[in-house]
């Protein structure tokens, strides 16, 4: 799949277990990046599969985020809801070049073309 | 229907009330109760119902559906022919029929009266008018409902439970009430005059005016109740008058029929009438000359009648000590036997404590309790009850028995705590419903029972006033064993340990950090989880003030950016006005910032103060700046802090303020703001007992009186509307926030995370709180100082903060810079 990447900047902007949501959406949605305790990175639409709450919001713990609206805990390296709860967002791909942090945006079949 | 054809014989029941379908419920245990056709005849209008919670439905705590006993499946099921609004007028003994008012004629082999008592309704003039009426049933409950809705002003005349109960229902229902009574006391055939005296001071407290030695003349009016003229001279106005002064046993049925009856149908100890045939249950019935209004005996009648019906000739009824409560939030009353020693050779043993509000007398005879009247902790009632009813030798307890059962065993080497092994399984556990200790432990055993309601759905056991919830409570561990026991309640699920001992630890321990905590007790998940982090930060915070660094990212959303989101992901910001006050230029600051950055909505909130809601986040640190300009600052209207001081106006400008209410709440909330508490923490100060500051529904309430201020701790307007429970009466402004301080204190250390004050106030008790804070004044001083000590680091404005740069990275979203 051919990937558009942005620079986001440091990783340095992100808060230890938080979450930046970005200037730039993909197709309409916003995204948010997350950073664990133990610095992994994890860029995921900022949408709850339950009622599109910001999980970057929400309290990280390990990696994992809980949705700030109605406590619904999202695996960050996978963007699936734990059990009970079903459902899941979309993850983004993330890099890191030189402490910059690359968000991977996927390009539509047109526009790869 | 083709009664020939039916080979059951036919069981007929006068009365749907508690007694009769008691008799009837008892009867279809049996399995004899199957040889019969049951049919039941109400005067009422609706099925059967607990009469005793009617107080209950009048005070808004429970609906009338909460209090319906017996549904019209039920009865279905049961295959039951009930017959509601229709009266029974004759019993033919004769031809055994019985004829109800709509003409219906029914035969019986077995007849069942159970119709009950009326209220007595002495010959005052005035009684018919519009606006007065009985307390005794649905329709009676409803007429004062709709007189609430329109009419202010109520006079009850009877000041027993009955009357008592109805006047508390009306003051909850927003009526002002005064009740009359004809002798010096309250309730006086259960109290003594001391403990009635508290009970009076107390009600008195709480809004009821009362008229004791008050003999009623005459029911003023014309076109409905206007007043009650008492024979003294004094006249109270009055748009409802309830009369409540007692009940009368039913027996016109049962003497037109030629049965035997004095005060109440004569019953023998099987329950039988004159007539064999005829058996008679419940408040209609006199025997061995004493007639019954509470409830528990007429449990016994119950069993014994279905005994009999089934067909088992021993089964006997005796009369038992029966005990009394009173059901009004917050008064505790309790009382059993003897009210006071009968002559020389009694002992009477009285302990009394005015400043905690406590009443304690025994009445001893030949080394035995025949008596107990309890006010304001009543937790030892069911165990001086049982032990009148064992007869049991109490002399070798005598010096300590008043101070209660904990301190009476441990002097004497007895076990603590109810002791479930020794109970006999005919002691009784649950007053109202008359279960036994044999019944429940039965029903957990043989039906598998694992929780506190499906033994109150199986047993009825504390399923009416609850008081014995906690020995039910008790019985389900003892009877389900380990297995059943309910799950210890963990902080959370990355751990087994509870919310006391690990802030205990905390303490003990000096553990300082979260990762210091979870190594500790081996949390399963190293870094935590969303329900434990911001329950350990609270507590580390709390333990060391000044110490632990507050760790954002292990507060909710709210807190961490101090504001409030929305669902829309957009978020409200409220600034704090001191005790409701504001200023034109604090005013003026907020309709600039509104316009300034287009927010949507402006509310006036329910504490006194205004929300600008729909703020977008990237705007907070403005909106803030710009309210602090005009010297505004945050509201922690998003915290589990210190919300809102409500307060009247007070002295300075009302014509019925008694004291500074507005003044004070300023104090109060200067002191308080910006503290963390385990939950929302709100105030109120009222300027005087109408109470327009709403204080009785808050965490701490102050009601201000012309001679000082009551402190009320405890309340909640939320799901689960909580009454505050009385504190303490002091003198000086002082005072007041000395208390509230070392109240607060008191919470913030011992509560769990997320508990409100009312939960946690009804888990360890008002007498505790009241222990930690009224009597031990040394204890109050040193809370209080660890209360302002912790406020010395948090009292800064997190706005100003925020709004100066301070955690920018919440506030703005990333942008990208090149193409990567």
């Amino acid at each position: 799949m051919d990937l558009v990447w942005k620079n986001i900047g440091s990783l340095d902007n992100i808060p230890v277990q938080g979450a930046r949501r970005l200037c730039f959406g993909h197709r309409g949605r916003p995204i948010a990046v997350f950073r664990t305790g133990e610095d992994r990175v994890f860029a995921l639409i900022d949408e709850c599969p339950h009622r599109k709450g910001p999980l970057s919001e929400g309290i990280v713990s390990g990696d994992a985020v809980t949705c700030p609206l109605h406590n619904w805990t999202i695996d960050l390296t996978v963007g699936r809801a734990f059990a009970p709860d079903e459902g899941g967002t979309p993850t983004l791909p993330v890099r890191i070049v030189g402490g910059e942090v690359h968000v991977g945006l996927p390009l539509a079949a047109e526009e790869a073309a | 229907m083709n009664m020939i054809s039916d080979p059951r014989e036919r069981l007929v029941v006068i009365g749907n009330g508690m007694a009769g379908m008691r008799t009837v419920e008892e009867l279809l245990k049996h399995e004899a109760g199957q040889r019969y056709r049951i049919t039941v005849f109400g005067a009422e209008p609706h099925v059967n119902y607990n009469r005793i919670m009617l107080s209950s439905v009048l005070a808004g705590d429970k609906s009338v559906d909460d209090i319906v006993i017996n549904s019209r499946e039920w009865y279905d099921d049961n295959d039951i022919r009930l017959f509601v609004g229709d009266a029974v007028t004759a019993i033919n003994r004769e031809a055994k029929t019985v004829t109800a008012a709509s003409g219906l004629s029914v035969p019986y082999d077995r007849l069942l009266i159970a119709t009950g008592s009326r209220p007595v309704a002495p010959p005052i003039p005035g009684l018919g008018l519009p606006g007065v009426c009985a307390f005794r049933d649905i329709a009676d409950v409803d007429k004062m409902l709709a007189a609430a809705r329109t009419h202010k002003r109520a006079v009850v005349i009877g000041g027993g439970l009955l009357g008592l109960e109805a006047a508390w229902g009306l003051k909850q229902r927003g009526m002002s009430v005064a009740l009359v009574h004809l002798m010096p006391t309250l309730m006086e055939r259960q109290l003594d005059a001391a403990a009635g005296q508290l009970l009076q001071r107390d009600l008195d407290r709480r809004g009821i005016a009362f008229f004791t030695d008050g003999q009623t003349e005459e029911i003023l009016g014309v076109e409905r109740a206007e007043g009650v003229q008492l024979a003294d001279g004094r006249c109270i106005p009055a748009d409802l008058v309830v009369l409540a002064i007692g009940i009368r046993p039913n027996i016109d049925l049962a003497r037109a029929a030629g049965l035997d009856v004095n005060r109440g149908i004569a019953v023998y100890d099987d329950m039988r009438t004159c007539d064999p045939y005829i058996f008679a249950v419940g408040e209609c019935v006199e025997h061995r000359g004493q007639v019954f209004g509470l409830v528990a005996p007429l449990w016994d009648q119950a069993r014994v009648c279905a005994a009999q019906l089934a067909g088992d000739e021993t089964a006997a009824f005796a009369a038992q000590a029966l005990s009394t409560s009173l059901k009004i939030t917050g008064v505790d009353v309790f009382s059993a036997g003897a009210l006071m020693a009968a002559d020389e050779s009694d002992d009477e043993i009285t302990l009394r404590d005015d400043s905690r509000g406590l009443y304690k007398k025994i009445v001893l005879r030949d080394g035995k309790l025949v008596g107990a009247v309890l006010y304001g902790e009543v937790a030892d009632g069911q165990w001086y009850l049982q032990l009148m009813r064992d007869k049991a030798d109490v002399s070798g307890l005598r010096e300590r028995l008043v101070f209660g059962r904990a301190f009476a065993e441990a002097g004497s080497g007895e076990p603590m705590g109810p002791d479930f092994v020794a109970m006999p399984d005919d002691a009784q556990i649950c007053g109202c419903n008359g279960v036994s200790k044999g019944a429940i432990v039965g029903a957990i055993r043989d039906k598998k029972l694992s929780s506190l309601s499906e033994v109150r759905a199986h047993t009825k056991a504390s399923a009416s006033c609850g008081q014995c919830t906690g020995l039910v409570e008790g019985l389900l561990a003892f009877a389900a064993g380990v297995d059943a026991k309910p799950a210890k309640k963990t902080l959370c699920d990355c751990t087994d340990a509870g919310h006391d001992e690990i802030r205990q630890a905390i303490l003990t321990q000096k553990l300082k950090t979260m990762q210091a905590v979870r190594a500790a007790f081996g949390w399963r998940k190293p870094e935590g989880c969303h329900k434990c982090r911001p329950a350990l930060n609270y507590y580390l915070l709390c333990a060391w003030p000044g110490e632990y660094r507050d760790d954002s990212r292990s507060r909710f959303v709210n807190e961490r950016v101090h504001a409030n989101i929305q669902k829309d992901g957009t978020y409200s910001v409220v600034p704090r006005m001191w005790g409701g006050l504001t200023t034109p230029a604090e005013l003026h600051a907020i309709a600039s910032v509104a316009e300034k950055f287009n927010i949507p909505t402006v509310k006036v909130t329910g504490g006194q103060r205004i929300d600008l809601l729909g703020v977008k986040k990237d705007d907070l640190p403005a909106v803030w700046g710009d309210l602090n300009k005009a010297g505004l600052v945050s509201g922690h209207a998003y915290a589990k802090g210190l919300r809102t001081v409500k307060t009247c106006v007070g002295s300075e400008w009302c014509r019925f303020g008694t004291q500074d209410s507005t003044g004070l709440g300023v104090k109060l909330e200067k002191m308080c703001w910006g503290s963390w508490t385990p939950h929302k923490v709100k105030l109120a100060v009222s300027g005087c007992p109408r109470n327009c500051a709403e204080a009785t529904i808050k965490d701490l309430g102050v009601v201000c009186v012309e001679a000082g201020y009551d402190i009320l701790v405890g309340g909640n307007g939320g799901i689960e509307v909580r009454v505050t429970d009385p504190l303490v009466r002091v003198a000086t402004e002082e005072d007041v926030l000395e208390h509230t301080g070392a109240f607060l204190q008191l919470y913030r250390e011992e509560a769990h995370y997320f508990e409100r004050t009312a939960p946690w106030i009804a888990r360890v008790g008002i007498a505790y709180v009241k222990k930690r804070l009224v009597e031990d004044a040394a204890g109050r001083r040193a809370l209080h100082a660890r209360f302002l000590h912790s406020q010395s680091f948090v009292q800064e404005d997190p706005w100003a903060e925020r709004a100066k740069g301070a955690d920018a990275h919440e506030f703005a979203p990333l942008p990208a810079f090149v193409e990567a």
